[in-house]
C-alpha cells in the first residue's frame, strides 16, 4: 500500500461500460459527468439514437455518475484500485 | 469493451427492455435510483414489492425484477395498504406519477398519509398526462400549455410536499431527477422509516410537457434543475410551491415519528380487548 | 380442510342475514376485511370491526368503495382471504375493480345487499336490480360467480362457499343478498370447524424458475404465488401472456379473455347449485331466486291447493345461469313465471334457454317491497287457462 502511494497520487482509476445498443441518446450522461470523459458518437445504434462514446478514459474516475443518470440502464463507471491492477498484472507475468 | 452488466440489472426485468420511456424522459432515472438504493440497503428481492398504477410512470411496476403489481388508475395506494396489512413483513412502495396518485387517486394519498399507512409513495412530477397525449394534471403550472389547456392552465396547481405534510406524511422529500445522489439516498431512507414517507421527483417529458411549452428537450429540463434548483432541508412545505420555469425548491422536508395504521390499531384495540385481542401478526401470515 | 376453530362461532344463533354473512366470512378464514358503511349493509362491516380483532384479522374502513375493493386485492395477493361489502351505490363505485379482480384472476368475495335503485333509490328497502350489474357491470368480455342467499342461515352457508369457489375459480364471487334477506332474523345453525370445508387456491407445485403466473391448469386455474417468496410475480389488468408481461396483440387478447370466460361457463357443473320444488308434474314452473323464492313457496302451496301443477325452480347460483336443467325444464313444462325484484333482468336468461320451448312470462316488482304471492298465482292460473 506505501509503495503504490509513493509511485502514484491515484489510488483509482475509473473504466465506463456502454451498452450502446440500449441508449436513447438522451446525452445526460454526456453532460453530467464531472470530468468530460464522454463524448457523442459519430455514428448512431441500430435505433436511430446517437450513443455516448469515450473521448477521454484518463480522465474517469469511476464514480458512476453516468450510470446514476442513465434512464435505460445503459452505461455505468466502476472505479478500479491501481495497486490491485498492478498486483495482478504482476501475476500475469 | 466487455459486454456491459449493469449491477442494477439484478433488480431489472431485462428482458422487457427497452422500456417503453421516451428518449429524454427521467422516468428511468428514478427506477435506477431506486435499484441502487436497494443495493445499497442490500435488499432482497423478496422482502419487498412495487405497486404501480396508471401512466408512463405507472409502467415501473413491469420493469422491475420484485414481484410487482400494475394496478388501476389511481389506486396504487389502497391497494399497497392492502398489501402491507396483509403482509407486514414486506416493504411496499408505490410508484407512480402525480397525475394517478394526486388527481384520481388524491383521496387515497390523503387518507394513506393520515392514518400512516406503512407505504413508501415514490411520485413523478411531470406536470402532465404523458401517456395520453398531455393533458393539465394537478400539478399542471398555471400558464402551462396542454391538450386541454390550450391557452395556458388557468387553476392553481398543488404543491405536493405541502399536501403530504399536511395530511400526516412521516417523512416528505422533493428531488428531481438531476439529484441523483440525494434521491437515491432519501429513497434509502424512505424505506427504512415506519409509517407514509412521499417523495415527490421531478422529472422532464420532453416529447409531451416540455415540447408543448416550448421548453427544449429533456436535457434542457435537467439543466434547468440543475441550475434552477436550490437545497433548503427542512423548509416549510407551504413554500415550496411551484412555478412554469420557477425556483424549485428541493430537499428532505420532514421527518417526523409517529405511530403506523398497524401499530395504532394494535394499541387502540389492545388496550380495550386485553388478551381477547389476536393481534394480526401472531396469526402467522403465509409465508 | 376443515376450518380455522377461532373463526367458528359453532352453536345456535339468532341472527340477521348480515350478522351469519359476516359470521360466514370467518369461518372461512376471511382474515382481513376492508369496507365503506352503506345502508342496508353496514351491519356486515360493523360485526366485522367487533369480531375480527378476536380471530386474528384486520378490519380498516378505507375512505370509500374504491379503496376497498382495491385493497382486499392487495391483501388477496399478500395471501389472505379478503371480502368488502356494500350495496348499489357502492357496488357501481366497485366495479372497476371487479374487472380487476377477474382480469388478474385475483380472488375475493364482494358482497351486495340490495336496494333499491338506480342511484341512491331506496336505501332501506329491497330489490334485485343489481343482478344484470353483478353479471357485467364492468367494461369487457368476463365471468363471474354470482350467490343468491335466501335466508340468514344461507347467509352463513352460502359465504363460506362464496370464499371456497372464489379460491378454487380466483374470481370474484358476488355475494347478492337483498335487503329483506339481510335484514330478517332467524334461527342459524353453525356447526364445528371439522365440518365445514374450506378450500384454498392452488400455491405453484413445479420449480420455482419455471413458474409461470399464468399459465393455467388442468382447470383453465393458473396456481397463484404468494408474494415475497421468489416467484417474482408481475401482475397487471393489461391484456398478459402466461409470464403476466403486458403484450397488446390480439391473439394474446383472445387466448387470455376466452379463457377467463371458458373457465367459468365450461365449468358450470362445478359451480351451479340449483333448488327444485315439485316440479316432476309440473306445468308451470316458477323460476325465482333470493327472498322471492321464498315468497313464490306460498304461491306455490296455494296453487297445489287449488289442484294446480306448478313447480318452482330455484338457481341459488344465479352466474354462471343453469343453462342446461333449465333447457330440460323448457321441454316439459307450458310455461316458466318469473318474478323478479326488477323489471326483467334474469327472465332474459330464462327466456333465452327456454328459446320458445315454454313461454316465459316476467313478473316484475320495481323494489321496495316483496311480491304478493297472490299476484303471482293469478299469472300462473292465466298461463295455465
Amino acid at each position: 500500500m506505501a509503495a503504490s502511494k509513493k509511485n502514484s497520487k491515484r489510488k483509482f482509476r475509473g473504466e465506463v461500460y456502454i451498452d450502446q445498443e440500449r441508449c436513447k441518446g438522451c446525452g445526460f450522461c454526456i453532460e453530467f459527468c464531472p470530468t468530460h470523459v464522454l463524448a457523442l458518437a459519430d455514428s448512431f445504434n441500430q435505433k436511430g439514437y446517437y450513443p455516448p462514446v469515450i473521448a477521454d478514459i484518463e480522465a474517469c474516475t469511476g464514480c458512476d455518475l453516468c450510470g446514476m443518470y442513465c434512464p435505460d440502464f445503459a452505461i455505468y463507471g466502476v472505479k478500479i484500485r491501481l495497486d490491485v491492477v498492478q498486483e495482478e498484472a504482476n501475476h500475469e507475468c | 469493451m466487455s459486454k456491459a452488466t449493469n449491477p442494477v440489472e439484478s433488480y431489472l426485468r431485462m428482458d422487457r427492455m427497452p422500456s417503453i420511456w421516451c428518449p429524454g424522459c427521467g422516468i428511468g432515472i428514478v427506477v435506477n435510483c431506486f435499484a441502487r438504493a436497494l443495493q445499497q440497503m442490500g435488499v432482497d428481492h423478496d422482502e419487498l414489492a412495487v405497486v404501480s398504477g396508471i401512466g408512463c410512470t405507472g409502467r415501473i411496476a413491469g420493469y422491475v425484477d420484485i414481484d410487482s403489481f400494475h394496478t388501476t388508475h389511481g389506486r396504487p395506494i389502497p391497494f399497497a395498504t392492502g398489501l402491507k396489512v396483509a403482509r407486514p413483513d414486506l416493504k411496499v412502495i408505490v410508484m407512480s406519477g402525480e397525475g394517478d396518485l394526486v388527481s384520481i387517486g388524491g383521496n387515497h394519498l390523503i387518507h394513506a398519509a393520515r392514518r400512516n399507512s406503512d407505504v413508501k409513495v415514490i411520485c413523478v412530477n411531470n406536470f402532465t398526462y404523458a401517456m395520453t397525449g398531455g393533458q393539465a394534471g394537478p400539478t399542471a403550472p398555471r400558464h402551462s400549455i396542454a391538450t386541454t389547456a390550450p391557452y395556458g392552465s388557468f387553476d392553481k396547481p398543488f404543491n405536493l410536499p405541502f399536501l403530504a405534510d399536511s395530511t400526516g406524511a412521516v417523512y416528505v422529500a422533493r428531488w428531481t431527477t438531476y439529484h441523483v445522489r440525494q434521491l437515491t439516498r432519501s429513497m434509502a431512507e424512505a424505506m427504512s422509516k415506519p409509517g407514509f414517507c412521499f417523495i415527490e421527483v421531478i422529472s422532464p417529458c420532453p416529447t409531451i410537457f416540455s415540447r408543448r411549452n416550448r421548453l427544449g428537450d429533456g436535457l434542457d429540463a435537467m439543466r434547468y434543475y440543475k441550475n434552477s434548483s436550490k437545497v433548503v432541508n427542512g423548509a416549510n412545505t407551504r413554500m415550496v410551491g411551484l412555478d412554469l420555469n420557477g425556483p424549485i425548491i428541493v430537499g428532505k422536508f420532514i421527518d417526523r415519528d409517529r405511530p403506523t395504521l398497524l401499530e395504532a390499531m394494535d394499541e387502540e384495540i389492545g388496550s380495550k380487548l386485553g388478551k381477547r385481542y389476536v393481534p394480526y401478526a401472531t396469526t402467522g401470515v403465509q409465508r | 380442510m376443515s376450518a380455522d376453530p377461532k373463526g367458528v362461532l359453532t352453536g345456535v344463533h339468532f341472527l340477521d342475514g348480515d350478522h351469519a354473512c359476516c359470521e360466514g366470512a370467518l369461518a372461512a378464514g376471511c382474515r382481513v376485511v376492508f369496507g365503506y358503511p352503506i345502508t342496508p349493509s353496514t351491519e356486515v362491516v360493523e360485526r366485522i370491526a367487533r369480531r375480527i380483532p378476536t380471530v386474528g384479522g384486520v378490519f380498516v374502513q378505507m375512505e370509500d368503495e374504491i379503496a376497498s375493493s382495491i385493497a382486499i386485492q392487495g391483501a388477496a395477493w399478500g395471501g389472505q382471504k379478503v371480502m368488502t361489502v356494500s350495496s348499489g351505490p357502492g357496488i357501481s363505485l366497485m366495479m372497476e375493480h371487479i374487472g380487476y379482480a377477474a382480469m388478474t384472476e385475483t380472488p375475493c368475495v364482494f358482497i351486495n345487499v340490495q336496494r333499491a335503485g338506480p342511484s341512491t333509490g331506496l336505501p332501506t328497502l329491497a330489490a334485485q336490480g343489481d343482478m344484470m350489474q353483478a353479471r357485467w357491470g364492468s367494461h369487457g368480455d368476463y365471468e363471474i360467480i354470482a350467490i343468491s342467499p335466501n335466508s340468514p342461515q344461507e347467509c352463513f352457508e352460502l359465504t363460506v362457499h362464496a370464499f371456497n369457489l372464489a379460491e378454487r375459480f380466483r374470481v370474484p364471487v358476488m355475494f347478492m343478498m337483498d335487503e329483506s334477506v339481510g335484514h330478517m332474523t332467524e334461527r342459524v345453525v353453525i356447526p364445528n370447524p371439522e365440518q365445514l370445508k374450506i378450500e384454498n387456491r392452488q400455491p405453484p407445485t413445479g420449480p420455482k424458475e419455471e413458474f409461470l403466473a399464468y399459465r393455467p391448469k388442468k382447470n383453465m386455474v393458473p396456481e397463484m404465488a404468494p408474494v415475497g417468496a421468489g416467484y417474482k410475480i408481475h401482475v397487471t389488468g393489461l391484456t398478459h401472456d402466461e409470464r403476466g408481461y403486458p403484450v397488446m396483440t390480439p391473439e394474446v387478447q383472445h387466448g387470455l379473455v376466452v379463457r377467463l370466460v371458458d373457465k367459468i361457463r365450461k365449468q358450470r357443473d362445478q359451480i351451479c347449485i340449483n333448488e327444485e320444488e315439485q316440479i316432476e308434474d309440473a306445468e308451470v314452473v316458477i323460476v325465482a331466486y333470493g327472498i322471492t323464492s321464498r315468497v313464490v313457496l306460498r304461491t306455490l302451496q296455494m296453487a297445489r291447493d287449488k289442484g294446480l301443477k306448478v313447480g318452482v325452480f330455484r338457481p341459488v347460483v344465479v352466474w354462471p345461469f343453469p343453462e342446461e336443467r333449465l333447457r330440460q325444464l323448457a321441454k316439459q313444462v307450458k310455461a316458466f313465471v318469473v318474478p323478479e325484484l326488477n323489471l326483467g333482468q334474469v327472465v332474459l336468461e330464462v327466456e333465452r334457454i327456454a328459446a320458445g320451448d315454454a313461454k316465459t312470462i316476467l313478473v316484475p316488482h320495481a323494489g321496495g317491497g316483496l311480491h304478493d304471492p297472490l299476484q303471482i298465482l293469478q299469472v300462473v292460473e292465466e298461463v295455465l287457462r
